[in-house]
């Protein structure tokens, strides 16, 4: 569907069902350079079990328009700007990579609108590689392809995706040049790079939350996954072992199966 | 020691190490090294809910063998990998993959614009089947560029071709031909049998949909039946409303827009939720095996039959028999510097040769090779020869054959990996008796 936030248009996936205002609303929020469509083995099943599943592409990126935001914090407004853009008072969010720095943000500063929070591959802070943020900020798809090498675990590399016939890397790395590279994975790794507020707000963070972990991580290692969930009280951990970053995809059933428990406890959907 | 920084590269797997491995994790497989043969129709679902999932396409996993079936779906990932593709869906033929993609992508009252130099069964399924189904082709010559923008009309939907012409040797000026159907917001599609991915990637040249018959070199024992289509992945089907199938919600998945929920991957999810649906044209997991026993030695074959096949184009140019020989490797076949860009690996096996003597001796010829098998069929490991006018194109009248750029004298061949001197004897066998057909017939 799309709609307007702040003038510009969003597009979000609603996993293939109509938006129903009377549904809980989850917002699911990509890693840097990306789109909705890495939610696709999420989102879906959400939309059949009673929730309004809305995979945003956040600004310049995929389908909606607009300039990319230049900061987590910007970015953190925005999905608050798009909880009431839909008529929603309150969402549960769920995050990949950067997406977790969005939502790490978002959770601190709207604490009242924020009633789950799902963190995957998250960590307080994400600084970047100076030589991959240079080739992204100069528009080298070369940064694409070596985020694809490492955002993909030793199993991920050899490919067996769970929809039968698709290739991860390949897929990942349409997503990430579909739109300028520069313009996108650019802007996001310099938004990644300068924030330092991620462990301070994650101690203001009271809302359930879930940390999916992968061991095989390299952009966000276990370790610091860890040490995030640590500072925010009660947060359950869970460590997907032999994959890498992009979980979602790698091991989407394990992915979905837990994260499916946690938001169905905390954040139960409208009965049918 | 050095001070200097090291450069970072990407260490995702090259072209070798993905032939052999990509699409398959053994730990998830109880360990087996080779890659299992699921011979089942159908697969247990958890519970009701799981069931629904996997309908409504919630979650990855597999239904019924006619969808998908794990066996097949190594293969699918295995060719994608190789080709640079998003996603793949093998058929149970080539001609079933041609059929598949048409079918995706276009409705009755559609039109594509479509090469005039393809594979005899190719030509009458766009020329003769496909007009049942309401779906209408211009064909235009390969070498003709500019023809393939004049054809293109408000209904066409895509253009079609062979990389390389079968049997002629055309080449298709593919980066060309690919931005004539950008600029009119469709997609190109490359039958790429005749390179695999080894000698040529098009998508790396504009293709939008690569297909491929893998019982040809691909698969290259001669075993088994299959096909596949390769998406690419960069195009745009949201850009116009020329793809309403793909970008509308589709009544068969509760209001889906594939174009939407798949992106790069949109097109294979709609052939495979549509069309195995409907037209169920499956590979078979044993099938599936076959082919990948044959791609995990895709490098090595290829190199030996491109270098069989330089050595037979000098061979032949030379003979005293041939009166002419078709191959992009000859310097003043017109498509020569075009080959060097598009098939930097290699220029491929099939030769196309014109014998003295005309249809006569091409019989002649045809009938008393011993170690080159007389057979329908091109890239097994073995030779191959043929004579289209009276074998695979034999269903052409005088003047599409004349169209197709057909020529009764022609022989197609199929370089096989064998010991060079030992086809060159062979030919010799043949050539002496095209030289005096009615006495060996006599005989």
């Amino acid at each position: 569907m799309k709609f307007k936030v702040n003038g510009h248009e969003v597009f979000a996936s609603t996993g293939g069902r109509p938006f129903d205002k009377k549904k809980p609303l989850i917002i699911f929020v990509h890693g840097s350079g990306l789109t909705h469509m890495t939610w696709v083995l999420q989102t879906r099943y959400f939309a059949f079990h009673g929730y309004n599943s809305l995979a945003v592409d956040l600004p310049g990126h995929g389908l909606s328009s607009g300039a990319s935001l230049k900061s987590i914090e910007e970015m953190a407004d925005w999905v608050s700007d798009v909880i009431d853009a839909v008529g929603h008072k309150e969402a549960s969010l769920v995050g990949h990579s950067q997406g977790c720095l969005v939502t790490v943000e978002c959770t601190s500063r709207y604490p009242n609108k924020i009633k789950t929070l799902s963190l995957m591959g998250g960590a307080g802070a994400i600084p970047m590689n100076p030589e991959l943020l240079s080739l992204a900020e100069n528009n080298d798809p070369k940064a694409v392809d070596l985020m694809m090498d490492w955002a993909h675990g030793p199993a991920g590399h050899f490919g067996g995706h769970p929809v039968p016939g698709l290739y991860h890397i390949n897929t990942g790395t349409m997503l990430a040049k579909s739109r300028t590279i520069q313009n996108t994975l650019g802007v996001d790794f310099r938004a990644c790079d300068n924030y330092k507020n991620g462990f301070e707000a994650a101690k203001t963070i009271k809302c359930p939350t879930l940390s999916i972990l992968a061991t095989d991580d390299k952009m966000c290692p276990v370790k610091e996954g860890k040490k995030l969930a640590s500072l925010i009280d009660g947060s359950q951990v869970d460590i997907i072992d032999n994959c890498g970053h992009m979980m979602l995809l790698e091991e989407a059933d394990r992915v979905l199966t837990v994260l499916k428990k946690f938001i169905t406890t905390n954040y139960p959907p409208l009965s049918s | 020691m050095s001070d200097k920084k090291k450069e970072l590269k990407p260490n995702t797997y090259k072209f070798d190490t993905l032939s052999l491995h990509a699409g398959y994790q053994p730990h998830k497989n109880a360990g087996s090294r080779q890659v299992p043969i699921y011979q089942t129709t159908s697969y247990l679902f958890d519970d009701v809910d799981h069931a629904a999932a996997l309908f409504n396409l919630e979650r990855g996993g597999h239904i019924y063998s006619r969808i998908s079936n794990p066996t097949v779906g190594v293969l699918e990932e295995r060719v994608a990998s190789l080709e640079g593709g998003t996603a793949a869906l093998a058929t149970s033929s080539g001609m079933s993959a041609i059929f598949l993609t048409v079918m995706t992508l276009c409705e009755a009252g559609d039109h594509l614009v479509v090469s005039s130099q393809l594979y005899g069964g190719t030509v009458n399924l766009f020329r003769l089947t496909l007009p049942k189904f309401g779906i209408k082709c211009t064909f235009v010559k390969p070498r003709d560029t500019e023809g393939f923008k004049k054809a293109i009309q408000k209904n066409t939907k895509g253009i079609f071709g062979e990389l390389v012409g079968n049997p002629g040797n055309e080449i298709m000026n593919m980066p060309e031909i690919a931005k004539i159907a950008h600029d009119a917001g469709i997609p190109l599609m490359v039958d790429a049998t005749y390179q695999t991915p080894y000698l040529c990637k098009p998508f790396e040249h504009g293709a939008d949909i690569v297909i491929h018959s893998l019982t040809k070199w691909m698969a290259g024992h001669g075993s088994s039946m299959a096909g596949i289509l390769v998406e690419g992945g960069k195009f745009d089907w949201m850009q116009n409303d020329k793809f309403p199938t793909m970008t509308k919600p589709y009544e068969g998945y509760h209001g889906l827009s594939f174009a939407e929920e798949f992106g790069p991957t949109a097109f294979t999810m709609k052939a495979r939720a549509e069309g195995m649906r409907d037209f169920g044209p499956c590979l078979s997991p044993q099938n599936a095996w076959n082919v990948l026993q044959g791609i995990e030695t895709l490098s090595v074959r290829m190199k030996k039959h491109c270098s069989n096949a330089e050595e037979m184009v000098k061979y032949l140019s030379k003979h005293e028999s041939v009166a002419w020989v078709s191959h992009p490797s000859v310097p003043d076949h017109p498509d020569h510097e075009l080959a060097k860009k598009l098939l930097p690996n290699g220029r491929g096996s099939m030769i196309a040769f014109g014998i003295k003597g005309g249809k006569d001796a091409g019989v002649a010829f045809i009938n008393n090779v011993k170690l080159a098998s007389h057979l329908a069929n091109v890239g097994d490991t073995r030779t191959l020869v043929i004579h289209p006018a009276s074998g695979t194109h034999s269903q052409m009248d005088e003047a599409t054959l004349k169209f197709a750029g057909l020529s009764h004298d022609m022989i197609r061949l199929s370089v096989g990996i064998e010991d060079i001197d030992d086809i060159k004897n062979d030919f010799e066998i043949g050539f002496r008796a095209a030289r005096k057909p009615r006495l060996v017939s006599n005989q």
